[in-house]
């Protein structure tokens, strides 16, 4: 079992020499004639004014609050479907029971407006 | 043991990037067939060559680093998009075992007993690249791109997640080899449950910032997104990442729902294994260029209430729906009683369609 995840490393090992032959074969053969226009930040042609990374509108973080909820009720889903088949009746109660509270949760957070992108 | 998994690593990182490369002309020919142009063919014959002259200009090209970007994280982040969409590569099992040489072979990197747990970990982390990339580059454009993404990709990423699971709960196993194994004795999962396998096709198509989901590189508002900044090979590498996640997402959805590697003949041929893979890789694809050459981009606000209001909650009940499926056919001990899951889950996608097509009437948008 532990093999595979040898194999794995592997990969992933070979993988990022790939990705850094790919990143060195232009460092080598790209020509490099740095100027001054070439080095601002690209803003359509404009001359760029103020900072590049300024502040970003909070519904970003409410969806990332709202993710981390319900993929975590995914990741409770994961084993659950594994033994489905041994718990029978009484694990699709228990999941009914436990989709009903974050079902609630979810109508609270969708009546709130947390969904609305306006 | 060791060359056994080089030799292995080294085919599927290969096959990845010539796949790459031939899914970019495959991409442009079919999308001016559909627009009825040529597309490329003058680099070689039909212009099967036109990858290799894309690959060789890329490389020549000026690897540009703006003075002010975040330098460390500027170089790392194309690595970082690229690699995961490899490495999510190394569970899916591509054919029976072979016998070569007298010893038997697998023809998949590994074998785990958490399959798509792992599909689930790599597919995540793809997210950090694109929002370093946009982060990094310390550029309005590439800001918004990167946080459009991200905020997209996990939006979708809940979907995704339930989707695989009416897969293990049909299955009962987290192994993609055995998930493959399960669809010889019943039959391919998209019949069994269509909505998941449609589901499934449009939330991969958010996960990979494809037509119509591809808000994150938007033209029109944003130049390139979370690439704005990127030249040369740097910009191949991103480049690389979609489109490598395209086949790897294509090849997880044949083996999940359209049966994997199994066809007629494939117990006395195992080469026949990859041979279906790609037939039905490449019918996939076909479907990802013609939903790209067909749809506009949907709105960004109307994307996420899509994804938080239809598809989570549709996905929700196709695993209910599926676990009450299993749990009659088992009681009953007649299989049969599984063709309630489809019918089921047809009714509630069309119950879905319709709430969809009513909110959108009610506001009338002009």
């Amino acid at each position: 079992m532990l093999f595979e995840y040898i194999a794995i490393a592997t990969l992933i090992v070979l993988a990022v020499i790939v990705a850094l032959i790919a990143i060195g074969l232009g460092e080598l053969f790209g020509p490099k004639k740095k100027m001054e226009e070439k080095s601002m930040p690209y803003e359509s042609g404009m001359t760029p004014y103020g900072p590049g990374t300024r502040r970003m509108p909070v519904r970003f973080y409410l969806i990332a609050v709202l993710f981390i909820l319900f993929d975590i009720e995914v990741v409770f889903f994961l084993p659950w479907a594994i033994v489905f088949r041994q718990l029978g009746l009484f694990g699709l109660i228990e999941m009914a029971v436990f989709i009903a509270i974050l079902l609630v949760g979810y109508i609270y957070a969708w009546k709130k407006g947390a969904l609305e992108w306006e | 043991m060791i060359w056994e998994w080089l030799i292995k690593a080294l085919v599927l990182i290969f096959t990845l990037l010539i796949g790459f490369g031939y899914l970019t002309y495959y991409e442009r020919r079919a999308l001016a067939f559909i627009q009825s142009r040529l597309g490329p063919n003058r680099a070689g014959p039909q212009g099967l060559m036109q990858w290799m002259a894309d690959a060789v200009k890329l490389i020549f090209k000026e690897e540009l680093t703006p003075d002010n970007a975040y330098k460390l994280v500027f170089f790392l982040s194309p690595v970082v998009t690229m690699v995961p969409s490899i490495v999510i590569a190394a569970v899916i099992p591509w054919g029976p075992p072979v016998t070569l040489f007298g010893q038997t072979f697998n023809q998949y990197v590994a074998d785990i007993n958490v399959g798509i747990l792992y599909l689930m970990s790599i597919a995540s982390i793809a997210v950090y690249g694109i929002v370093l990339a946009g982060w990094s580059s310390n550029n309005k454009y590439a800001m918004m791109g990167g946080l459009r993404s991200s905020a997209q990709m996990i939006s979708y990423e809940l979907t995704l997640g339930l989707s695989f699971v009416v897969v293990i709960l049909m299955a009962g196993s987290m192994s993609l080899v055995e998930i493959v194994e399960a669809q010889r004795e019943v039959t391919w999962f998209a019949v069994i449950q269509p909505v998941g396998a449609i589901l499934f096709f449009i939330a991969t198509l958010a996960e990979v910032n494809r037509h119509p989901f591809d808000m994150p590189e938007a033209e029109q508002e944003i130049v390139a997104g979370y690439h704005t900044e990127y030249s040369g090979m740097k910009f191949a590498l991103f480049f690389m990442a979609e489109y490598q996640k395209m086949i790897v997402i294509s090849a997880i959805m044949t083996t999940l729902f359209f049966g994997g590697y199994l066809g007629p003949g494939v117990d006395r041929f195992p080469w026949l294994g990859p041979l279906y893979m790609a037939i039905k890789i490449i019918i996939l694809l076909f479907f990802m260029i013609w939903v790209r050459a067909s749809w506009p981009r949907i709105r960004y606000n109307r994307l996420m209430a899509f994804g938080w209001k239809v598809m989570l909650p549709l996905a929700l009940a196709l695993v209910f729906i599926t676990a009450t499926g299993i749990l009659l056919a088992d009681t009953m001990g007649n299989p049969w009683l599984m063709a309630i899951i489809p019918v089921l889950s047809l009714i509630a996608g069309w119950i879905a369609t319709l709430m969809v097509d009513r909110s959108l009437r009610r506001k009338s948008y002009a």
